[in-house]
């Protein structure tokens, strides 16, 4: 089945005119647009039950409490976790990851451990790392790429040699490249490494089922899946999770405090101190409602043919001039596509789209090492989502020649 | 609603096509700076040497967008030959003409007499970018790297 043609109508900012031109949103890697119903669900906790939660024990309160408490049930079910309280809030994936490092890394690691990471990790599954690391002295490896964007295996006995954590993205947010998670991770589990999987760009656009990739632990945002800012998520097994330290210290995540210590509440609490950003978790349980509602199937059904689309436009027309980084075959990508354009820098490029409503990301992509992989400094990278259509394609194919008129050298 | 010629003024897309003073001297003698743009990936690298208080040859190397790799080869064109001291005036007078404040894109004129000893001459066309504010940082990149580098010799 596809996704309903008019599903832009839900989406109020699509409907924004831009520099004289209706948007064309292309940066959904980035941070997705909000349907009104997110809108709507964040409004309605304000008006009516905005109170603080796991507190009042007058009837806002409770409501509140209900709201929120639901949306994480909701958010456990669409990922496939066994139990609500594996389900962690945090800020957001870059947070989560920084949990797990502080709180998981802190616990176990040490000289003469090491951590596997990837060549194509956001900075957010590389820096808590390296914190962590310049402290505690183990060692971070890394997985290569292939020269067609995809992690290169060959050598992956010899790299998990010694791991103790393997924490790997899931989908690449430059290359769209998506890896092969399970295979990873059962090798990773036969040396008796712990998998930590960056879903930031998985779980908006794939079905996801946490056992079924065989994580340990997972990060991923609510932004970029139709749900606000300021919400994220970290879901781990729950022994796991039991086993670790609190993160953060203060109100909510304890059971008792005297002054001389304090005893953790019960996950997932133990992990969320102080008040939650209640509107978000609320706006991203509706969230849920509205990717679970079209279906993620579908979705990524969608996606799949409108990367094929693009990347037969953008290739017949341009040819040799232009270059898309990562996978060829849409079926093993996700809908990223990071651009260089003859000689016209990113920056510039993204500038005269600008001029015509197209929104694209010009930049590093927040994946340094990447870009150093694939000898560039930046990229232009138009991202695509559930809302997007064959129109949105063709303004960009269109408008990538005049720029190229223009910043020819 | 500013165009695309406001940014991307002639002299500009000149100076990105042809750029002035491209490469590295030797460091050392020369002194040598990085300088990057955290958001944009941008990256410029300056080698430069003093002489009796004033700024020899200069050199640029590194990569960015039409906008970094133009004011850095403008910069480089204005800021040879002249004094360390003047070197600062103008990359004040530069980095005032690049603030987003209102006052100083449209009211104050920037009247060599008040506000230094150089007019900013080609530099000038690059005062479209203000319009343009996540653009600012390109233009200032090199700049920035200049003072920092000067920094380092006078630390």
């Amino acid at each position: 089945m596809n996704l309903p043609s008019d599903l832009k109508d839900q989406f109020p900012l699509l409907s924004q005119i831009i520099n004289g031109h209706q948007i064309v949103y292309l940066d959904s890697a980035a941070s997705s647009q909000k349907p009104d119903s997110v809108i709507e669900a964040m409004n309605s906790y304000y008006r009516t039950i905005n109170a603080n939660v796991h507190r009042g024990a007058y009837e806002i309160a409770a409501q509140a409490t209900e709201a929120m408490e639901m949306s994480r049930g909701q958010i456990a079910k669409f990922i496939g976790a066994n139990s609500a309280n594996e389900v962690v809030f945090t800020k957001n994936a870059t947070e989560s990851f920084n949990l797990v490092a502080r709180s998981w890394g802190g616990q176990n690691l040490s000289e003469g451990d090491a951590v596997l990471i990837t060549d194509m990790e956001h900075h957010a599954n590389i820096v808590p790392w390296q914190i962590l690391g310049a402290e505690r002295g183990f060692e971070i490896r890394w997985i290569p790429l292939t020269s067609d964007g995809h992690l290169d295996l060959d050598q992956l006995d010899q790299l998990l040699d010694g791991v103790k954590m393997v924490s790997v993205t899931a989908m690449s947010n430059v290359l769209g490249t998506l890896n092969p998670v399970r295979e990873i991770a059962d090798r990773a589990h036969e040396v008796g490494a712990l998998v930590t999987v960056d879903a930031s760009q998985y779980v908006p656009h794939l079905p996801t089922n946490v056992n079924d990739l065989g994580a340990d632990l997972m990060c991923f945002t609510g932004h970029k899946m139709c749900g606000p800012t300021g919400i994220g998520v970290l879901w781990g097994r729950e022994e796991i999770l039991d086993s670790m330290p609190p993160f953060l210290g203060g109100g909510e995540m304890i059971l008792d405090v005297r002054r001389d210590g304090f005893t953790p509440n019960e996950l997932p609490h133990k992990f969320e101190a102080g008040t939650p950003p209640i509107a978000e978790i609320i706006g991203l349980g509706a969230a849920v409602s509205f990717l679970e509602s079209l279906g993620m199937a579908e979705i990524r059904q969608h996606e799949i043919q409108l990367t094929e689309y693009a990347l037969n436009a953008l290739g017949e027309r341009y040819g040799d001039e232009l270059t898309i980084h990562g996978p060829k075959d849409a079926s093993q990508r996700g809908g990223v596509l990071s651009i260089q354009y003859r000689d016209v820098h990113p920056h510039d490029l993204s500038q005269v789209l600008d001029q015509r409503g197209i929104c694209v990301r010009a930049g590093h992509h927040c994946a340094k090492p990447l870009m150093r992989e694939l000898g560039v400094g930046a990229t232009a990278r138009a991202s695509l989502y559930l809302y997007n259509d064959e129109s949105d394609i063709d303004a960009l194919v269109d408008s990538l020649e005049p720029a190229g008129e223009m910043f020819a050298l | 609603m500013p165009g695309l010629e406001d940014l991307y003024k002639e002299i500009i897309l000149d100076h990105y096509r042809n750029p002035r003073n491209r490469g590295e001297l030797e460091s050392p003698p020369a002194h040598r700076t990085e300088g990057f743009n955290p958001l944009c990936g941008d990256e410029v690298t300056l080698t430069f040497e003093l002489k009796d208080g004033s700024l020899g040859e200069l050199r640029i190397a590194g990569q960015g967008c039409s906008i970094s790799q133009a004011s850095a080869s403008m910069m480089s064109a204005a800021v040879q030959g002249k004094s360390i001291s003047e070197v600062r005036d103008l990359t004040r007078q530069f980095k005032s003409m690049m603030s987003i404040h209102e006052e100083s894109i449209d009211s104050k004129e920037l009247d060599p007499a008040s506000t230094g000893t150089f007019q900013l001459g080609d530099l000038e066309a690059l005062k479209g970018v203000v319009k343009f504010p996540v653009r600012i940082k390109c233009a200032t990149l090199s700049w920035n790297t200049l003072l920092t580098g000067l920094d380092e010799l006078e630390a």
